[in-house]
């Protein structure tokens, strides 16, 4: 930990320090050269508080703890990367995640989508009210939410587990679909439908040949960000769950009390470096497009 | 324009009369609307009529419960949580503060000092959420703990004796304080602060800036005069996508705090899942959700900004 920490304020100040210094041999004044950037290096330091955990969590997946939690390191060790399922009950939670994750995304990205296009192309009576509607489960602190629909599932007598919890990911990731891909179809050129239509192209022709392929990352985005919604949620998930559905947040939330198995930082690092690299091919595909 | 009005996808700036379309079209909105509204109303809005009615019934799980208007419940709870009900307002309130004061610079900078690395960056900000919040949250453990070089710093540069006068600290120590659990609150939704804000920045038109300078504004006169007013639609939004959760949250306080650090969320949680009070938890979740709703309304009206979607 130390070295980490220290290492972090060694590559700082050799950064900004050589950067003045290189401004004060140029001839413009270093100490100049700091004032000027100021907040470029509060930013600096700003994005050291924003990732210092995730640089923790990939160090200790290689740890071998000293007893039941992981919280301080002891010695190198690749034994939770070769046995990432050794700890009991993690996969299968993992898997339920998962499950729940796409099923969630799935559904809310086209209730979600469905909605954007309402709002984004129609001028109906309503309009207003439905804004609000979507807006107000994002102002909703996830405690009310969560607790409101425990209430409702007692009341009606639902039984709680990987229903309930589904049908609560779907309610509180659609208003974020619908925020992303409305924010899409508003970026939109319409003069490119007005095109097709001049050419001829039905209605079903340009929504399917202009319009989806053009609202299409738009929807890509809403659908990661309902899935990242989804597998991170611990509280909602936590008021309508049993102890037969247990999530991968609740998994890490029960082993925060009893002792942390170093394959939660391997499942960690994973996903930190699958969602990486998704995002970089995705952009650089972007760009591609683009030139 | 006229195939503008021809179409029904033509955008709603395009401004097509409504009554020429045929009935079809103008159910058209309606249909796309059903499900996904439908599934808001029956699992979002119905929901919080039954938190609220049920904060108003008497009863006991076994013999069932009976909507009595029983508003008292509402007084014994927020009497008798009243300061984990202030605290969580309280650092809710200092976390998005801080969360501001971290996440200017970082969109300032993201949106006018670093040219082609912007979209790098971008991904860096959001980075932090490809790994699960709660396992971030854990090595905080690890990174405040015991006799870490953290906690020494703190100690050597009198940065702790300060949090101390402040009771944000009580002993030589960082984990399990208030400060461990607003410094967790800041750090879990400093990307929410900072999205937002980069995005009106981004937008900004530079030219206003030159204009600015050419009018012989200097760089902070320009600022305030220009870029903090036209970035305040993204302060609105980040300051509510950080408080609003915030206000609600309870994994920093339980994992990061100690028992003087608990927060609304986990007593309401706690009433419902431990201690089966039902009534009580439902009075104390209901009043959250209503102190939000008021707090957000005073606050938007204040600033002025009514566009939030």
């Amino acid at each position: 930990m130390s070295v980490l920490i220290w290492g972090i304020v060694v590559i700082d100040l050799l950064l900004v320090g050589g950067l003045a210094l290189r401004a004060q041999l140029v001839g413009r004044g270093g100490v100049r050269w700091l004032r000027e950037h100021v907040v470029i290096v509060a930013a600096l330091l700003a994005f050291e508080y924003m990732l210092l955990p995730n640089v923790v969590v990939i160090l200790f997946s290689f740890n071998k703890p000293n007893g039941r939690f992981n919280y301080t390191w002891n010695r190198f060790s690749l034994d939770a990367w070769l046995h990432p399922c050794n700890a009991a009950g993690m996969c299968d939670s993992l898997g339920l995640s998962l499950r729940i994750g796409l099923a969630a995304t799935v559904a809310a990205t086209i209730l979600g989508t469905l909605i954007a296009f309402a709002l984004g192309r129609h001028r109906f009576r309503g309009r207003s009210a439905t804004n609000l509607l979507i807006f107000m489960p994002m102002a909703t602190p996830e405690v009310v939410m969560g607790s409101s629909l425990l209430t409702l599932f007692l009341n009606l007598r639902i039984p709680l587990g990987q229903t309930a919890i589904l049908i609560a990911h779907i309610m509180f990731c659609l208003s974020f679909v619908v925020v992303t891909v409305k924010a899409r179809i508003a970026g939109m050129d319409p003069r490119l439908e007005q095109a097709a239509a001049d050419l001829y192209a039905n209605e079903t022709q340009t929504f399917l040949r202009i319009t989806l392929p053009l609202v299409a990352p738009g929807i890509a985005a809403g659908a990661l960000l309902a899935f990242s919604l989804s597998f991170d949620d611990y509280i909602i998930t936590n008021f309508n769950a049993t102890t037969q559905s247990i999530t991968f947040p609740m998994y890490i939330w029960g082993a925060a009390q009893r002792g942390t198995p170093v394959q939660i930082n391997v499942i960690g690092t994973l996903m930190f470096l699958v969602a990486l690299a998704a995002v970089v091919i995705g952009q650089s595909v972007g760009t591609r497009r683009k030139a | 324009m006229t195939v503008t009005d021809q179409s029904p996808l033509a955008p709603v700036s395009a401004g097509t009369a409504v009554a020429d379309r045929p009935a079809r079209r103008r159910l058209t909105p309606y249909v796309l609307l059903l499900p996904g509204v439908a599934w808001l109303a029956i699992f979002f809005v119905v929901p919080m009529l039954f938190l609220a009615s049920q904060s108003l019934q008497q009863g006991t799980l076994e013999t069932g419960y009976s909507l009595t208007w029983h508003v008292a419940t509402y007084a014994d709870a927020l009497s008798t949580f009243s300061s984990q009900f202030l605290r969580s307002f309280m650092y809710a309130g200092i976390a998005t503060v801080l969360a501001l004061l971290i996440g200017y610079p970082l969109a300032y900078t993201i949106a006018f000092k670093v040219g082609r690395w912007k979209n790098l960056l971008l991904v860096l900000v959001i980075a932090p959420f490809f790994t699960s919040f709660l396992i971030r949250t854990l090595a905080w453990q690890t990174i405040l703990s015991g006799q870490g070089p953290v906690v020494a710093f703190f100690q050597k540069s009198g940065l702790m004796a300060l949090l101390r006068a402040v009771h944000l600290v009580n002993s030589d120590q960082l984990l399990s304080t208030p400060f461990a659990v607003i410094m967790g609150l800041t750090y879990n939704f400093l990307p929410f602060m900072t999205l937002p804000l980069y995005a009106s920045l981004e937008r900004i038109d530079l030219r206003l800036l030159e204009a600015g300078s050419d009018l012989y504004a200097k760089p902070f006169t320009a600022f305030r005069k220009v870029t903090w007013p036209l970035s305040l639609p993204g302060v609105v939004a980040g300051t509510l996508l950080t408080f609003i959760p915030a206000a609600g949250d309870y994994i920093n306080s339980k994992l990061l705090g100690n028992p003087n650090t608990t927060m609304i969320g986990q007593v309401i949680d706690g009433q419902f899942l431990r201690v089966l009070d039902y009534p009580t938890a439902a009075a104390l979740s209901f009043s959250l959700m209503v102190t939000i709703v008021v707090l957000v309304v005073v606050y938007v009206r204040r600033a002025g900004t009514e566009e939030l979607v």
